[in-house]
């Protein structure tokens, strides 16, 4: 019976645990704090239930008493603040050397893209054990990708990247949702996150590819003719690329930027919104001449021109975060 | 306590529902009572619309497959049973029925402060209904009722300008509400009632009414923006226009948490005057009380973004609104400790008010407590967007703001009416809300926790069984809200003649006839007590002893 009846849902990554942990201490701290005042509440209505002749006691108040019953809520709930923070802190934190995988959303499916190039629609391959981080965009509305194993959710958002990652602790397949409504198909905006042990992942993986991401990226990065400003020494109209991403960039306003996901995206597709110390605002837009897909591609490939390893660094916050994404528009337009 | 039955009305006195009669000497009212009953035959008809589609949205979630209605359909279903509960019921609920009825005989004015302003905010809600059915009958809108960007600009092909407009006109006849109380209660107080004394159900509409003129203009001029990007396409939240679809968030809650309040404060306000009532006392804190309501409104302006820490925003950004979040709690916390306190060494009685209010006191608990669940950052990733969202929110809206409602309704009610309601049915009904309402939601929570997304047409199988039971919770509870409606009319025609002052209450506008003339004292009140100065009133009529049954 309790197949079809759960009570608790699946514990499948390592984020889901500290979570879990964090929602046992609040069911433990509301379940005393609505005993408290549910026996109260009780308590006293049977016991000064009105009985004739007797009347009631008036009390004006009592400030010791307010402040202790502000005070001490006031505290646990910096407790339960804290603990969330750390947890959510965590879960925002992409680890280094995470293995990559580009989602673009769409009403009303998921497809996802591995940096190692292998494509799947509505459903994601991932061994047990390894970091994976998602690199999230939107081609119409909001998204959300939510796993309800793994705890862990992040709205999809056209325009810019928001970015996830997971660990999965157990094999098996586990629900994905979309679940920032987005239509008619909302609910039908599902698929599923297929955990496997590392030595199945790697025969899965050895199937059809249509090559590394970064290398789509690099064909690209030809074709469009990025290279002639873009050159790999200081000669170019453009900034050198190597060795950029994850890096702080000086711009021309003189604020520092990290050169994260978001920051590649925003320099193709708008490129005036920050200018790089030392250049003009030459570049053209790629805004509506490029597909997510091949957005993501050049993103892994300049990714790739800072080495292995290097591409995970220091992208969490500053992801996440709209002022590296949204402030576009005012210098071009 | 029982009703007193023993005043016996005199041949009919001449009050404001027999003054004039007519639909003109309706229509063109500019008497806060009568615009009151205006109000409330507006708000429960469109109470009984919204309650309509949520029986459709539970008959459809009784399966697993979208079966009943088409997707379409049922995204309309929520959109507009969201938009027509908040906007159309809730939010006028309490102060444009109760409020208006009661703060001007609370303070001891003769009217409101702009008896005609009253009357156009009817008619500014009235056009905005208008809309709003217009908009439904020729084809509905889907967006939900949040109209998230850039669904709502650029993908929706249903009425959302319509709606919008409709919504944006009900703002102003909400804006023009707190307005006129908020004058009323500073410049037309009776002789001799400070604020201190003033009663905490003012109080509450205070706080309340600053939400309403600081925070109603923000979602109109959201509305029209998105209105604008709709039909201009400007780029102001559509990222392929160069705007920024979070920039609408940040716009909407910013009045639409605050909005929570609106709902939920005037609720607080009418319990705490129940619960003074029913135990006889003085409310415990008072002034603790009616400053957790201004805090309320205060810090109610300061956490809009916990709607959003799944939506992309800032580390830091998530990091201050959870923070924020938990401060605006406590101050709700201050008011349970304060009612619960209030009853200590009371004389308690269980008429259908007290009932409503306990259940107001419990519900309110809970969905109070799991809102921590939401604001901390941790937990909120897992469950943002899920049942237990929905679950929270009607804990603190229908167990809290509706229950507030129905027990203002059963305690006001002979005042308002001049006629006593049936108290056996009355608390029948009560019992049988509290059910409902928990069989309805409770197992929402555990779904919510189980990760089943909001705003679902089909789910997975094993949500079924959580869902039948919240479906089976949502035929008791409309039976619960069938019964007050039914009582209520049966006793405007059948129920016996209200005494002056049934519950033997405080308060100013038990001091004038039920129900009260038009100008609602026959000479201006001097007020010489203090609220609540309940151990005067019962020293009072001790000697001859109020009959007891309850």
């Amino acid at each position: 019976m309790f197949d079809n009846f759960p009570l608790w849902p699946e514990r499948a990554s390592t984020a889901a645990g500290n979570v879990d942990a964090l929602f046992i201490f609040l069911l433990i701290v509301s379940g005393l704090m609505t005993l408290l005042i549910f026996i109260s509440l009780l308590y006293f209505a049977a016991r000064y239930r009105h009985r004739k002749g007797v009347p009631a006691e008036q009390i004006e108040g009592s400030i010791p008493l307010e402040i202790t019953w502000s005070i001490i809520p006031l505290g646990v709930f910096m407790v339960i603040f804290a603990w969330g923070a750390v947890v959510y802190f965590k879960s925002r934190t992409p680890p280094r050397d995470s293995t990559e995988v580009y989602v673009v959303a769409k009403q009303w499916m998921w497809k996802l893209e591995h940096a190692e190039g292998q494509r799947e629609i509505n459903e994601l391959h991932v061994p047990v054990g390894r970091d994976v981080k998602l690199i999230m965009t939107s081609q119409d509305v909001i998204h959300s990708f939510f796993v309800p194993a793994f705890r862990m959710k992040q709205d999809v958002v056209p325009g810019r990247y928001t970015v996830a990652w997971f660990r999965a602790t157990k094999a098996g397949t586990y629900h994905l949702f979309c679940t920032q409504y987005c239509g008619t198909q909302h609910s039908g905006m599902i698929g599923s996150i297929v955990v496997m042990e590392p030595a199945q992942y790697e025969a899965w993986m050895s199937g059809g590819s249509n090559g590394p991401l970064s290398a789509t990226g690099e064909k690209i990065f030809a074709e469009l003719g990025c290279a002639t400003c873009h050159r790999s020494d200081t000669q170019g109209r453009g900034p050198n690329l190597q060795g950029v991403f994850g890096k702080p960039v000086l711009l021309e306003d003189g604020r520092l930027v990290t050169a994260d996901e978001n920051y590649v995206r925003e320099s193709i597709l708008d490129p005036g919104a920050k200018i790089v110390k030392g250049f003009r605002p030459v570049m053209p837009t790629f805004q509506g001449l490029i597909s997510d897909e091949q957005l993501n591609a050049l993103v892994a490939y300049v990714k790739s021109l800072s080495g292995p390893g290097q591409a995970g660094a220091n992208t969490s916050a500053a992801a996440a975060a709209p002022q590296s994404a949204p402030g576009k528009g005012s210098q071009v337009q | 306590m029982s009703m007193a039955t023993a005043t016996v009305q005199p041949v009919e006195r001449e009050n404001y529902l027999n003054k004039h009669y007519g639909v003109g000497s309706w229509l063109f009212t500019t008497d806060h009572k009568r615009i009151a009953l205006l109000y409330l035959l507006s708000i429960t008809f469109f109470f009984f619309i919204g309650g309509f589609f949520a029986l459709l949205i539970r008959l459809e979630l009784l399966t697993p497959a979208g079966d009943l209605v088409q997707a379409d359909t049922y995204n309309k279903l929520f959109t507009q049973h969201g938009q027509v509960m908040v906007f159309f019921f809730l939010i006028p609920s309490i102060p444009a029925v109760l409020g208006n009825f009661l703060v001007p005989m609370m303070v001891g004015a003769k009217d409101l402060a702009f008896p005609k302003i009253n009357l156009l905010s009817w008619y500014l809600y009235i056009i905005a209904g208008i809309m709003m059915l217009h908009c439904m009958l020729t084809g509905g809108v889907d967006t939900g009722w949040t109209f998230y960007t850039p669904f709502s600009t650029a993908f929706s092909n249903t009425k959302v300008i319509e709606a919008g407009l409709s919504i944006f006109v009900a703002g102003f006849s909400s804006i023009l509400t707190g307005l006129n109380f908020v004058v009323t209660i500073h410049r037309m107080r009776a002789p001799g009632m400070t604020w201190g004394r003033l009663p905490l159900f003012i109080w509450a509409h205070y706080a309340t009414s600053i939400i309403q003129i600081l925070g109603t203009p923000v979602i109109a001029i959201t509305l029209v923006l998105v209105v604008a990007e709709r039909a201009l396409h400007l780029g102001i939240f559509d990222p392929k226009l160069g705007g920024d679809p979070l920039l609408f968030q940040h716009l909407f809650w910013f009045y639409s948490h605050p909005a929570v309040y609106i709902m939920i404060l005037p609720s607080m306000g009418v319990v705490t005057e129940i619960i003074a009532c029913f135990s006889r006392k003085r409310i415990f804190g008072y002034s603790f009380v009616a400053l957790s309501s201004i805090a309320i409104a205060v810090f109610g302006f300061l956490v809009w973004a916990h709607h959003m820490f799944v939506a992309g925003i800032s580390v830091y950004a998530a990091l201050i609104f959870s923070i924020l979040s938990y401060a605006v709690a406590v101050p709700s916390a201050v008011k349970v400790f304060n009612w619960t306190a209030t009853l200590y060494k009371g004389s308690i009685h269980y008429d259908a008010p007290m009932l409503y209010a306990f259940g107001f006191v419990g519900l309110f608990t809970m969905g109070g407590l799991t809102g921590l669940f939401l604001a901390a950052l941790g937990v909120d990733m897992h469950v943002h967007d899920t049942y237990f969202v929905i679950a929270h929110f009607h804990y603190i809206m229908v167990g809290g703001a509706l229950m507030g409602y129905l027990g203002g309704m059963h305690f006001w009610w002979p005042k308002i009416s001049g006629k006593l309601y049936p108290e056996g049915w009355a608390r029948l009904a009560a019992l049988i809300v509290f059910l409902g309402f928990n069989l309805t939601f409770f197992p929402q929570f555990i779904l919510g926790y189980l990760g089943m997304p909001r705003r679902y047409y089909q789910y997975p199988p094993e949500f079924q069984i959580l869902n039948v039971l919240s479906t089976a919770g949502a035929t008791v509870l409309a039976v619960g809200y069938l019964l007050p409606m039914i009582y209520f009319l049966w006793s405007m025609r059948y129920g016996k003649p209200a005494p002056d002052n049934p519950w033997h209450a405080a308060g100013l506008e038990w001091k004038t006839p039920s129900p009260p003339p038009t100008f609602n004292f026959e000479q201006e009140p001097v007020v010489t007590w203090e609220a609540y100065n309940y151990d005067e009133i019962d020293a009072a009529a001790a000697p001859q002893e109020v009959p007891v049954v309850g």
